[in-house]
């Protein structure tokens, strides 16, 4: 069940100013990725029961678009852009020294949840590849080291930088 | 606001303009903002106030210029002098030699002068001049004039015949004839119409539609507003990447400006012509591009294509007749609509008029977003406009349009740019992406991690595409791991052409373009790994133990 709280008021209000309509389903998987952070399975049961749709085809929606989340983040997170410029100025050697680095895998957290390390198609600044954004921050023209560097600091600094 | 009015407000603006001396423009795009052009932008309010200068100097948040590899980058106006890589400790100096003392401080300017010299813009013609978070800046560079014009004097039928006249073909990477899209929707009896403006650009390496939303958002919004009059449309969607937040801000910003002003709504500009724009997120889907997809995801579902026909042009979102068009498209529109459709078809060559944007990125000394005319070659792209390949290097390749476009040799450096020959030559002109590779990259892992990127975003609908490109990526993890035989270039090669012709949307289509055209222009690379195991550019057979890479 989902918690009755001032998230789930936002969605909502979402819904109904969308008429609880088919069509805004993307919309409101936005809404909800943004106010809860990811997307679990009650909020996606709560949403597909509300717009009266089948749970497949929510489900179906949500794991369909790689934007959406569909587990926790950790505390810190690390995101390599593998875009086309990118790859080519070998941001996968640097991916796999913090993958060595950090002992995780890509596309997933340490057992601490501390830190995530993912991937995404391309971030557009690819005229600084490669690239890689650590908590927010984008971080151009970077090496091994930088990027080792900036992680430490990240999580010396306790919360979200 | 009427007619009238948009002439006060583009006279207005001018005169606002005209009083200051200097005019100091701070790239503030995607590509800057990460590396302090904030910070910098603010330094510059702050450095003109600390000098008494601020009644002559109008310091400008605008778009981006096109050199994002030394960013941030700052304009000073007039002369057009480019600042790079601005820190905020360079300000006062910058400030005090070109505004208090005017002398430009040349040892801070941008050096590659070639790099401006054979672009064309047209699609760019205010990036990194206004302030897109300002209408009125648009207004003063006659923007929504063109709109005026088409409400004012012409027929929908006439606009049409402008945009037909213009040649101009679309620029989402199909190359459709944008008239000939226009005629076939208006033709169409069924209401409402829809217009749906794709700014996904999921090609990873290209980032020219976002800088042109960051940028220009008013062009894109114009250019809607003229095709929603020649096609009879009544609501509009632009499908933007929800990745790109600041270009989204913009458009958002731009959207209810031209709203209140009269621009946008239930009558625009009082001349009884209604229309409306809603923003529509895509969420990261590369196969969104594609436009049955497009429909799809808007309409709320997953985004996959299918069969045509029906084509959007008669049955489209909702089942009603709709246009997708791409901005940069869009962007086009004014122009023609100002200069008329004759001026534009000279601009490129007989069948590609116009000009294309390129991300220009990779083994490059000059990356960043250039405008060019078609029919211009790759080499000129290469080494004139981005200056050749840093650190002494030698080129290797060029890959052009995209996960889903072709890798070209040397020897292929004089092909022209335009939409045919790329499409002979094995490659497309796709979303406009040019990356190049020096001999430090492998063709072979190229061209997997390509494979890569399609396998990930095939959609799962029809086969080909779904089970093929597994296929051929085994085929590839083999090789790599120095487990190649021989026949395995036969196989690519079948699989390849196979998938090509029988999958069902552009993405299947155009997926195995990376494979076939690595295969025939770089087959002797192939050949080393499979008989001899030996990578040249040392990317492959990492893995084995030494004795048995060698």
């Amino acid at each position: 069940m989902l918690k009755d709280d001032n998230r789930k008021k936002l969605i909502d209000k979402m819904m109904k100013d969308h008429n609880y309509e088919e069509s805004s389903l993307l919309e409101i998987l936005h809404k909800a990725q943004e106010t809860y952070g990811y997307l679990d399975k009650s909020l996606l049961t709560y949403i597909s029961n509300s717009l009266n749709l089948p749970p497949s085809h929510v489900f179906g929606v949500a794991t369909f678009y790689s934007y959406f989340k569909m587990r926790a983040p950790g505390e810190h997170v690390v995101t390599g852009c593998l875009g086309t410029a990118c790859y080519v100025k070998e941001v996968d050697d640097i991916m796999t020294a913090i993958e060595k680095e950090f002992k995780l895998k890509r596309g997933s957290s340490t057992p601490d949840g501390k830190l995530s390390l993912f991937i995404t198609r391309c971030i557009g600044a690819c005229a600084m590849a490669p690239n890689i954004i650590v908590d927010e921050e984008v971080i151009g023209k970077v090496t091994k080291e930088i990027a080792i560097e900036k992680i430490r600091l990240a999580l010396a600094g306790g919360g979200k930088a | 606001m009427k007619l009238d009015d948009l002439q006060k407000v583009a006279e207005h603006e001018l005169d606002f303009q005209r009083a200051y001396k200097y005019r100091i423009n701070v790239c503030c795009s995607s590509g800057c903002v990460p590396f302090g052009a904030l910070k910098v932008l603010k330094a510059f309010e702050d450095a003109v106030k600390e000098y008494g200068v601020e009644k002559e100097c109008k310091v400008a948040r605008t778009g981006c210029v096109g050199t994002c590899s030394v960013g941030p980058a700052v304009v000073i106006e007039p002369g057009d002098y480019l600042y790079q890589s601005v820190t905020p400790e360079k300000v006062r100096e910058i400030v005090r030699d070109h505004v208090v003392l005017g002398l430009p401080a040349k040892n801070m300017l941008y050096q590659s002068e070639a790099f401006f010299k054979k672009q064309h813009r047209l699609v760019l013609r205010n990036a990194g001049k206004i302030d897109p978070s300002r209408i009125e800046d648009y207004i003063g560079m006659g923007g929504y004039s063109a709109i005026v014009k088409c409400l004012a004097t012409m027929t929908p039928q006439g606009v049409i015949y402008e945009v037909r006249t213009s040649g101009l073909r679309g620029r989402g990477g199909a190359g459709f004839p944008t008239g000939q899209k226009w005629a076939l929707v208006a033709r169409s009896h069924s209401t409402p119409k829809y217009i749906v403006a794709n700014l996904d650009e999921g090609d990873p390496g290209v980032f020219a539609n976002r800088t042109l939303a960051e940028a220009d958002p008013h062009a894109i919004l114009e250019g809607l507003l003229i095709a929603a009059y020649a096609v009879g449309a009544e609501k509009g969607y632009i499908y933007i990447r929800a990745e790109y937040p600041l270009a989204i801000q913009t458009l958002q910003k731009a959207i209810a400006q031209a709203r209140a002003a009269g621009l946008l709504g239930e009558n625009v500009l009082e001349m009884g012509f209604k229309f409306d724009v809603e923003l529509r997120f895509g969420a990261g889907a590369f196969v969104a591009g594609e436009e049955t997809a497009i429909l799809a995801s808007v309409e709320g579902r997953r985004a996959m294509p299918r069969p045509r026909p029906p084509y959007p042009a008669n049955s489209g979102l909702w089942g009603k007749p709709t246009l997708i068009q791409n901005v940069e498209t869009l962007a086009n529109i004014p122009l023609i609509i100002q200069n008329g459709g004759a001026w534009f078809a000279r601009i490129g060559t007989a069948r590609c008029s116009g000009t294309k944007c390129f991300s220009l990125t990779g083994k490059i000394n000059n990356p960043g977003l250039i405008e060019v005319p078609m029919g211009i070659t790759l080499r000129e792209v290469v080494f004139e406009i981005g200056g050749g390949i840093p650190d002494g290097r030698a080129f290797k390749a060029v890959l052009v349009g995209g996960p889903s476009g072709g890798c070209l040799p040397e020897t292929l450096l004089d092909l022209p740019i335009d939409y045919d020959s790329l499409t002979k030559a094995g490659a497309i002109m796709g979303s406009g992406g040019i990356v190049v590779i020096d001999d430090r990259s492998c063709m072979v892992d190229t061209a997997k991690f390509f494979t890569d990127f399609c396998v990930e975003e095939s959609c799962g609908k029809c086969v080909p595409c779904r089970a093929g490109l597994p296929k051929i990526r085994e085929v590839y993890e083999g090789i790599i791991k120095g487990e190649g035989k021989p026949e395995d270039i036969t196989t690519l090669d079948r699989s390849g052409n196979y998938i090509r012709d029988a999958s069902l949307c552009g993405l299947g289509q155009t997926a195995p373009n990376p494979v076939l055209t690595t295969l025939r222009y770089f087959r002797d690379e192939y050949m080393e790994h499979i008989t001899d195991k030996k990578c040249r550019a040392g990317k492959c057979f990492r893995d084995l133990p030494k004795e048995e890479a060698e």
